[in-house]
């Protein structure tokens, strides 16, 4: 029944995409379009957590490739994933009713947006290998073609053709990952590569390359290149579920590929994701640190959030081949938490960074300030986004980081060398990761929302509509529940845990008040309730007592900063500014900065010059050769378009001998 | 009647570490002042100047924003939790399950969080500088104490600060792994605490400062409340430092009455000794320049993950 119910809808959304087109000249075409989607969404949401009678639900449609139809599947993986996407999809939704009116061109969303959706549902349904793939493209064609919402913009349009770059390269990938997976004559649906036996070469193979293909989607490095550019080039609601939703279905092919469709893992598949992760963690927050535009401050902060993921996803498979079912289950509980977590702050703060874009029609930090004054709700909400993914307690972030610390503390009980030696490195670079997501935030919500404005735009900008914070609203509030009763989420996502790596946590609603041991309370517990509210009663003690014995009094006057009276808004530290210590003394291990400061002679009166170059090592000594080595053969290769007929011939009977050759060996 | 107890056991430690605190401060500024053959103020002097500030009016620059007028509540509501988890005179207190010992260095981060958004809500540049600032050293100390609590709970085989004591107490050996860690959690405390090689407490020069520059706006209560939680957050570390590498004299919490006492009275000496080693500290260096210090961090760092590694390397030997 469920899996029936989803599909109905995901037809319904491709539906609705045709419907955008048809009705074009309604003027309330775009409320509609997003309310059938919440609509839509919502239903699959439910869909996804309504009890599955049996626990697995398969069927077979009858089109798509002839004779083996396309086959999909709710466990209780997808049905997570379900569950995530569509919480997005109608958040996304719900923003873009108030959000999407200002569109100047919405018909360049409207077709796209439900297809959008469409696709990542499907992908999370798929249970073959050929409409796993339709529906990677149909999802990655689709945000593309968001992307180039703005084509106007010439950044847009080289953001979109990287995308489409690196999507095409992603998708190449995981062709062959299904390639080698099904093999030669083999059957592409899973449950039949769930039973073929790999051999050793052939699962190396098929890891690295879905590691090359989905990574690439998700954002790891060093295949984020695209990311940066094109989740800031979409329209807000769309920016919240590329990062928000799209790098987890891309998550979720990581998990089904490897945690299922592989087979029992070996001890060496750990590696590569755990050191990728920690790679893009570092490298993301690092790039997040020194961004000036909002929207690509979020966009980078999602790498690093990526990475955090699949430390613990390497962390589970680690775990897992060495049979250690307990601590698997909590590496794999943690990962998919951060799951569930990234996708609720990320969509508020991309929400966020909407309403300042709509508000002030201002992208860089460096221009805004103040805004607590002038958006006052929004800036309330979008602090709350920031506590939350800076993992501080008692928000939600906290709580799935601290288990994956957890995980990494139970790193000694693995046998083998490579990986004992190689966690504690991991967690060294998830412990700065983590800080310096702080510091972060700290500096993003500094610079643009308080001191003083820095602009008119920013003094007069104003608070969005109530469609949009309503939608930041409750995704606030749902933080704040995972954050407090992160029992609930684990005892959620402990039965997938039991599919996938043959363990689970133990209960966590038997234990007493409400908190969360991931083995055992002498080890370690965490109690997000009760801190929180020994913190309001502290601070609420605090008060009182001030106020009743000592004074409560307060008088307005201007700032006093050690005396000095300067009333230009200029004289605050900027972002970049604020950056500077970390750019010099962290920042050396992921970009290369060249400052050059061009200060005029004594007696001149020009101004003084600093100017900072900032490049993307990964960019310059990976992307750049690989593009010149792609250009010099493509002209290389020019004068085969230049042959006789003959010629031609020739090349076509040369290269028919060769693949008989081939056959023949 | 023993929920009673531990209710009380559990009260009196948040009561002890908040009038402990201010008292710290004044015997550190009390030794340093006679190191340095001056009188110096009397021990309780702290007390009695947040006793002033609080009942002064509070002056609020014109566009403060209603963060920081809550933030110093915070701030210091989330540091007083944090340190009355760290078991002071007994362990295994009726609330110290609530949070391990990733979770109170996450509440310090909290509280950091805030109180350098505090910092930069007025929009003065020596705000942002102190924020600036505390957010590099931030993001090197915090990685720092993370790969200590890795080496403790390696070794200790929980996060659980009042397990971890009651291995330490029962297992009395010489460890290189934890003696490592503690040089490192020595130096995560010198520069979270702003004390004299990172910062100069007593200091107001402009461009030096970080801790206090971030507090420079406040007033009045407000900065009474931050004055505090810096204060608790000393005894907060000096506590850990105790309670980890010296569990002498912690008592478990159903050892009774008079076994607390004991108890406390080991604790008071503990803290003395942390304040005097910390005041002969501070008296006989230098401060040092802002862009040395993330070296003097890393040293930290690096201390921390080789802690680590060895407490791998001598467990499977």
């Amino acid at each position: 029944m469920p899996l029936y119910l989803a599909l109905t809808c995901v037809s319904a959304l491709l539906a609705v995409s045709v419907y955008a087109i048809v009705d074009r000249r309604n003027p309330n075409i775009s409320r509609n379009v997003y309310r059938l989607c919440i609509a839509l969404c919502g239903i699959l949401f439910l869909a996804a957590v309504m009890p599955r009678g049996a626990n697995l639900l398969s069927t077979t449609l009858p089109f798509g490739l002839p004779w083996i139809g396309m086959h999909f599947r709710i466990d209780v993986l997808s049905a997570f994933f379900l569950a995530v996407v569509d919480l997005g999809g109608v958040a996304a939704s719900a923003y873009a009713i108030g959000y999407g009116a200002h569109e100047k061109e919405p018909m360049r969303i409207l077709p796209f947006y439900p297809a959008f959706l469409a696709g990542m549902n499907a992908v999370v349904l798929a249970d073959d290998a050929f409409t796993f793939l339709v529906a990677w493209e149909l999802m990655s064609l689709a945000s593309w073609a968001l992307v180039l919402t703005h084509h106007h913009e010439a950044e847009n349009r080289r953001a979109g053709f990287i995308y489409l770059l690196m999507a095409s390269f992603g998708g190449f990938a995981l062709l062959m990952a299904f390639g080698v997976l099904g093999g030669v004559g083999g059957d592409y649906a899973f449950a039949s590569i769930r039973e073929t036996t790999k051999e050793g070469w052939k699962s190396g193979l098929v890891l690295a390359l879905a590691l090359v293909g989905m990574g690439s989607k998700a954002g790891l490095a060093p295949l984020h290149i695209w990311l940066p550019l094109a989740h800031p080039a979409a329209p807000s609601h769309v920016s919240a579920l590329m990062s928000g939703v799209m790098t987890k279905v891309a998550v979720y092919g990581f998990i089904r590929v490897v945690f299922d469709l592989l087979g029992p893992p070996a001890f060496w598949w750990s590696i590569e994701p755990m050191s990728f992760g920690a790679a893009s963690a570092l490298i993301g927050v690092l790039f997040a640190t020194i961004q000036s535009d909002l929207k690509k401050l979020l966009a980078y902060s999602t790498i690093e959030n990526i990475g955090i993921i699949f430390i613990a996803l390497g962390l589970a498979l680690a775990f897992k081949a060495n049979g250690l079912a307990l601590p698997a289950a909590l590496a794999f509980t943690a990962a998919l938490f951060h799951v569930f977590n990234h996708s609720l702050f990320k969509s508020l703060l991309f929400f966020g960074a909407g309403a300042v874009l709509s508000g002030s029609k201002e992208r860089s930090i460096e221009r805004l300030g103040g805004l607590i004054h002038s958006m006052p709700k929004t800036a309330f909400l979008f602090l709350g986004g920031c506590v939350a993914i800076s993992a501080l307690p008692p928000l939600n972030g906290f709580v799935s980081e601290w288990l994956v610390f957890q995980a990494i503390l139970l790193s000694p009980s693995l046998p083998q060398w490579t990986v004992k030696l190689l966690v504690p490195a991991v967690g060294v670079a998830l412990a700065l990761s983590a800080a310096l997501g702080a510091g972060c935030y700290i500096r993003a919500y500094g610079v643009a929302f308080l001191g003083r404005p820095r602009s008119d735009s920013a003094r007069t900008a104003t608070d969005p509509d109530r469609w949009s914070l309503g939608t930041m609203a409750v995704l606030l509030t749902l933080c704040f529940l995972a954050g407090l009763l992160p029992s609930l989420v684990i005892d959620t996502i402990s039965p997938a845990a039991r599919d996938f790596v043959g363990g689970r946590m133990p209960t966590q609603a038997e234990l007493s008040w409400l908190s969360i041991a991931p083995v055992a309370e002498s080890r370690s517990s965490y109690n997000g309730l009760l801190v929180f509210v020994f913190i309001l009663f502290s601070a609420y003690t605090a008060r009182w007592v001030i106020h009743k014995f000592g004074s409560a009094r307060s008088r307005r006057a201007p700032a006093w900063d050690c005396g000095y009276i300067e009333t230009s808004p200029a004289t605050q530290y900027t972002g970049s500014s604020f950056a500077q210590p970390i750019r010099r003394t962290l920042g050396v291990m992921a970009f290369s900065v060249k400052e050059r400061l061009d200060m005029p002679a004594p007696g001149e009166m020009r101004a003084a010059r600093l100017t900072i170059d900032i490049k993307d090592r990964i960019f310059d000594y990976l992307y750049a050769p690989l593009t010149r080595a792609v250009e010099t053969c493509a002209s290389g290769l020019n004068i085969l378009s230049l042959l006789t007929i003959q010629e031609y011939l020739a090349l076509v009977f040369a290269a028919l001998v060769f693949l008989l050759v081939l056959v023949a060996i | 009647m023993t929920l009673l107890f531990e209710l009380i056991a559990q009260g009196v430690q948040m009561l002890l570490v908040l009038a402990l605190s201010p008292l710290l401060i004044g015997f550190v500024r009390k030794l340093k002042a006679r190191l340095l053959r001056r009188k110096g103020p009397p021990i309780i002097q702290p007390w009695r100047d947040l006793i002033r500030l609080l009942r002064k009016e509070v002056v609020l620059a014109e566009n403060a924003s209603w963060l920081y007028r809550s933030a110093p509540y915070m701030i210091f509501a989330m540091t007083w939790v944090a340190a009355s988890l760290v078991p002071t005179f007994a362990t295994g207190l009726m609330f110290s399950w609530s949070a391990d010992l990733i979770a109170i260095i996450a509440l310090l981060g909290s509280a950091r969080f805030f109180l350098a958004l505090a910092g930069m809500d007025i929009g003065t540049s020596f705000g942002g500088i102190g924020s600036s600032r505390e957010a590099m050293f931030g993001s090197l100390a915090e990685p720092a104490t993370i790969m200590i609590v890795f080496t403790v709970s390696f070794v200790a085989g929980t996060t659980q600060l009042s397990e971890i004591a009651a291995y330490m107490v029962a297992n009395l050996e010489l460890r290189a792994s934890v003696g490592m860690a503690l040089v490192a959690l020595l130096i995560v405390a010198v520069a979270e605490n702003g004390r004299v090689p990172v910062d100069n407490p007593a200091t107001h020069l402009e461009l030096t400062m970080v801790h206090e520059a971030m507090a420079l706006e406040y007033s009045g209560r407000y900065l009474a409340l931050i004055e505090l939680a810096s204060a608790l957050k000393l005894l907060l570390y000096i506590s850990l430092i105790a309670c980890v590498f010296f569990p002498v004299g912690l008592k478990s919490h159903d050892a009774g009455a008079e076994a607390m006492m004991t108890g406390l009275g080991a604790y008071v000496l503990k803290l003395a000794i942390g304040g005097g080693v910390l005041a002969l500290f501070e008296t006989s260096t230098a401060k040092m320049r802002v862009f040395r210090v993330p070296d003097f961090l890393g040293a930290g760092l690096m201390l921390g993950l080789l802690a680590t590694l060895l407490v791998f390397v001598t467990r499977s030997l």
